[in-house]
């Protein structure tokens, strides 16, 4: 009865798509009735309206005259600019406690495993919320700033570095000096971004630390074997046969823990770090739009995630054609 | 694997007693074991201040709930740990276990929210601490699995419509931070029912916890079905049992035996995420932490020592799940 | 596998009829109150003098006597209200959502806030303004002179906005450090993490009086940057529930203009001859019908907290935690601008 068959198929899949359109418009039913019936605005317009609040740091100029939608876009460079470098260490500290888990030598193998077994278990926002208390109770304060390398200034303020840049047309390089409350000249990283870049990093870079394990060790015996016989040196070993065999294995788990990654730097909203969740908390409470807020943070993950995942897949060809080469 | 050389045994040792001799003289030789705010001053700096814990580990476990009734928080999270432990043991795992299981946590939940027998009706609100954090958890995955199931199976399908709706969900769900879909249950969810409708915020939680804990079990269930052969499907068709009946009786019960472990940690992902659920005001063992030392000026200063302990308690679920989980791994005597 | 049926896709249906059908009208406040038995009243997380929990969960403070002094005038009972606590980011929805009747919790009345949340607020039950809070080593005189510091405030209030407003018209450049809590934000200043602290001042007194480890050090600058009218509000449309709770906060003031008090009101109720006393207590004209409650709705809500300056005496007053003075919040005929309109 290929009819009967086909309504087999059809039927389900019709069923399937009248729920969840039904449920789609009785939710978006809802939400109309329940914005009318409380006076509620809705709509995106809110977003060229002046932000009037300032938000602590920032990649490029900003401040509370400026439409909310650039308070957006800080939100979301501020994310990134936490994002990016935490992705960068965390892959060379996973890498370096990865193979020290490996080290044939007890100690470094124990440390290792311990870092590993100890940071995993617990709750990212835990450890979050430590590594700031820990930098703004303990740290000093800016007249006692403790100048861990020359031409550096650590304080409950922050971490202050040489930096170039340039004031009132006259360019180069400024040096953090305590002065006044702070500190003032050079760049500055506030204690809510060190945290953050701190617990990020040292929480992925566990995960990927066991991710490269497991990579190396996916590595079989007798291709180590048969480089050895051959008269490499163990680092040549790891440089030449190990590491473009692994990173096969690596790359996948890699790319999704660069996701998790990004994904999890909405935590610093927790300790006033003013990345998007931050920012889009903050316009939700000032404008009401809670609705539309909501959507823009999810919007832009969806985005970073979808980016993400292009640049590993692409990368994982790469790696994946040069390792069948 | 790759040999080093093995003469620095010394060296290595020097470095490690180097950085652990100031973490054991602050936190066992010079720490202060008694809730003594004087002397916990006077250590300031110096050493712990264990009494921290001493003085507030009521509201670090229970949170807001009923000085007075504290017993039924205690009892619940013994009833939750217990289950938990069983889970754990090869010979509790028989679908009779599930039942029991699931009264036990039905158990702990009335025993939590009272109102019957003579025992007080304690609101939601008002719960928190460890046992608020195991029952999210918990309650989570449990609604998370059948509902994960269902996707991993729709997205196999041969539907188009339903592996469609099933890998959207999944890819949008796991694009998003979870902060933001417990920002959508605190603030959307009210919008989106009928204005009459007014379900409490921990059910609303539970409910997005365990949305999300769905969208990545799924994706481990469909690595599990994948690993199924398919000649066993075909054999099961071959000898007269419907299509739902070869997935029933002989690829889910294969498939979830592979997946196990990696549910283990699924479910410790979300034991460690339940901590998120603070940032919605609902106070479990993380948000307790605030209540207990938030208000408290004289002990505001002994926070570090707080966390370290919190820290501890989620260790030592989260390393127990992990040995569990590991245990799994190890092929199961040929008997089920 | 049977093909599914009529009888299956009826679920369905229903479930696309209710889509289209508008839901059934919530029920009034005052009846769902009175259904339940208590009031829902949203206060704040803990903010010394307004509403703050004790170890026992109990709470006190300012918005949590004026809750009390409306489940007495409801429902009979000082005692019949749940206090729920909500940070700054989830009043408004709560109270938008229905999760609480009234939102008692120091909220600032902006034209914002009142065209475009759903909700109204019912009147000034405090009249206050932003301030800051500075620790006294760092020797300052003038909020002015707080360029390039770090400054503490709480996210999703107005005194985020107020503090950019302020320093933008005087030309100083200060960076905030924004935090989600009330908690976390003073935190961080008592840390050091912050030179000064900003919300309204009632609240920067609660702050350094309770939370300092030292109140002595800290001080509050002169400048009051904002006003900062606090008052409660409720739902838009249900314009009962609206009046039931604006003239309780009324009452509160004319008990204290007509100077009965907790402790004399059941002697004043029997012997005053006064009109007024008498319309007020429900002695000689039932003012409560009006409102639909009965006619002692008064007389319960001043027996049961005081009248407005007791109240402000227990948990704001100088002899309080606060210790702050009566300034505005006092009646219009010494030297305040409390005015409440005729109880007739």
């Amino acid at each position: 009865m290929p009819f009967r068959k086909q309504l087999l198929r059809l039927l389900p899949q019709a069923v399937l798509l009248l729920a969840v359109l039904a449920l789609l418009l009785w939710f978006g039913h809802n939400v109309l009735e329940n914005l009318r019936g409380r006076g509620i605005r809705a709509g995106f317009d809110f977003l060229s309206d002046p932000a009037g609040f300032e938000i602590g740091e920032s990649l490029f100029a900003y401040d509370s005259g400026q439409p909310l939608w650039r308070a957006f876009l800080t939100g979301t460079a501020n994310t990134l600019r936490v994002a990016l470098p935490a992705i960068v260490l965390s892959t060379i500290l996973g890498s370096l406690i990865g193979l020290g888990r490996l080290a044939s030598h007890a100690v470094p193998r124990a440390v290792c495993t311990t870092l590993v077994e100890t940071l995993r278990n617990i709750p990212l926002l835990l450890q979050l919320l430590m590594c700031y208390f820990a930098l703004t109770s303990l740290l000093p304060e800016a007249s006692a700033a403790i100048s861990p390398m020359p031409g550096t200034l650590l304080t409950k303020g922050g971490l202050f570095l040489p930096g170039w840049g340039c004031e009132e047309g006259a360019c180069g390089w400024s040096f953090p000096e305590a002065e006044g409350f702070g500190v003032s000249g050079g760049w500055s990283l506030s204690p809510e971004f060190l945290a953050v870049l701190i617990a990020l990093t040292f929480y992925s870079a566990v995960f990927i630390a066991e991710i490269v394990r497991g990579g190396i060790q996916s590595v079989s015996r007798g291709q180590i074997d048969a480089a050895r016989a051959i008269g490499l040196r163990p680092f040549q070993v790891l440089r030449h046969v190990v590491a473009p065999l692994a990173l096969r294995a690596i790359v996948p788990p890699l790319g999704n823990q660069y996701l998790n990654l990004i994904k999890n730097s909405s935590l610093a909203v927790a300790v006033g770090y003013p990345e998007l969740v931050s920012v889009a908390n903050t316009s939700l409470n000032q404008t009401g739009r809670a609705f539309e807020c909501i959507v823009i943070v999810m919007a832009v993950y969806l985005a970073l995630s979808l980016l993400t995942a292009l640049l590993v897949n692409l990368y994982n060809r790469l790696v994946a054609l040069r390792g069948t080469a | 694997m790759i040999r080093m050389p093995r003469k620095r045994t010394l060296l290595w040792s020097l470095l490690v007693a180097l950085l652990l001799w100031p973490v054991i003289n602050w936190g066992l030789l010079h720490a202060v074991w008694t809730p003594d705010l004087e002397a916990c001053r006077a250590a300031r700096g110096l050493g712990a201040c264990w009494g921290v814990i001493a003085e507030k580990h009521r509201v670090l476990f229970f949170g807001r709930y009923p000085y007075a009734e504290q017993w039924r928080p205690l009892l619940a999270t013994a009833i939750i740990v217990g289950l938990l432990a069983a889970a754990c043991r090869p010979r509790f795992r028989n679908p009779g276990f599930a039942g029991v299981a699931g009264l036990g946590l039905l158990l702990a939940v009335l025993l939590m929210a009272g109102g019957f027998a003579g025992l007080s009706a304690v609101p939601t609100k008002l719960w928190g601490g460890l046992p608020l954090t195991l029952l999210v958890s918990l309650g989570g995955t449990l609604l998370a699995f059948p509902l994960a199931v269902l996707l991993a199976l729709a997205r196999r399908s041969s539907l188009p419509m339903l592996r469609l709706s099933a890998t959207l969900y999944i890819e949008l769900v796991r694009g998003v931070p979870l902060i933001s879909l417990l920002f959508m249950a605190a603030f959307l969810f009210p919008l989106m029912l009928p204005p009459d409708w007014r379900p409490d915020i921990l059910p609303r939680v539970i409910l997005t916890i365990a949305g999300f804990a769905a969208a990545y079990l799924a994706e481990v269930i469909r690595g599990g079905l994948q690993a199924v052969p398919p000649g066993q499907y075909v054999a099961a068709l071959a000898i007269g049992l419907t299509r739902w009946q070869a997935m029933r009786h002989v690829v889910l019960p294969q498939a979830l035996r592979h997946a196990l472990p990696a549910l283990v940690n699924s479910f410790i992902g979300i034991f460690k995420d339940s901590s998120l659920i603070s940032i919605v005001s609902l106070h479990e063992l993380t948000g307790a932490l605030s209540i207990a030392l938030g208000g408290d000026a004289d002990w505001r200063s002994f926070y570090l020592e707080a966390y370290l302990f919190i820290a501890l308690i989620y260790w030592c679920f989260c390393f127990a799940l992990s040995r569990a989980s590991r245990q799994l791994e190890q092929p199961r005597p040929a008997s089920g | 596998m049977k093909i599914p049926t009529f009888r299956h896709l009826l679920p369905l249906g229903a479930l696309l009829a209710a889509a289209f059908c508008p839901p059934a009208q919530a029920g009034k406040t005052l009846d769902a109150i009175k259904q339940r038995g208590n009031i829902q009243c949203g206060v704040s997380t803990g903010v010394a003098g307004f509403s703050l929990p004790d170890s026992q969960g109990k709470w006190s403070g300012f918005d949590v006597d004026l809750c009390r002094a409306i489940a007495a005038a409801v429902l009979g009972d000082a005692n019949k209200v749940s206090f729920v606590p909500l940070n700054s980011q989830q009043r408004f929805s709560a109270i938008q959502a229905g999760e609480v009747d009234i939102l008692a919790r120091n909220t600032t009345w902006t034209l914002n806030r009142d065209a475009s949340l759903g909700l109204s607020f019912t009147g000034v039950t405090y009249y206050d303004g932003q301030g800051f809070l500075v620790p006294k080593k760092l020797k300052l005189t003038s909020a002015k002179q707080l360029k390039n510091a770090e400054i503490c405030v709480q996210s999703g209030t107005t005194n985020e906005k107020n503090l950019a407003d302020y320093f933008r018209s005087v030309g100083v450049k200060v960076k905030p450090v924004v935090f989600e809590g009330f908690e976390a934000s003073f935190k961080a200043f008592f840390s050091g993490r912050c030179q000064a602290y900003t919300t309204d001042i009632s609240g920067l007194a609660g702050v350094r009086n309770k939370e300092a480890k030292n109140p002595d050090d800290y001080m509050i600058l002169p400048e009051v940057i904002s006003k900062e009218p606090l008052g409660p509000a409720v739902r838009r449309g249900d314009d009962e529930w609206f009046a039931i709770v604006r003239w309780v906060g009324f009452a509160l003031i004319e008990a204290e203009e007509q100077g009965i008090t907790q402790a004399n009101v059941d002697g004043i109720r029997a012997e005053s001859k006064d009109p007024a006393i008498g319309r007020l207590l429900g002695t000689t004209e039932d003012t409560g019908k009006l409102l639909g409650l009965d006619r002692e709705w008064a007389y319960r809500s001043i027996k049961a907290v005081g009248n407005y300056g007791e109240v402000f005496a227990r948990n704001v007053g100088p002899d309080s935690v606060l210790k702050l003075p009566r300034g505005l919040n006092n009646l219009w005929n010494k030297g305040g601008i409390l005015f409440a309109p005729p109880v007739r």
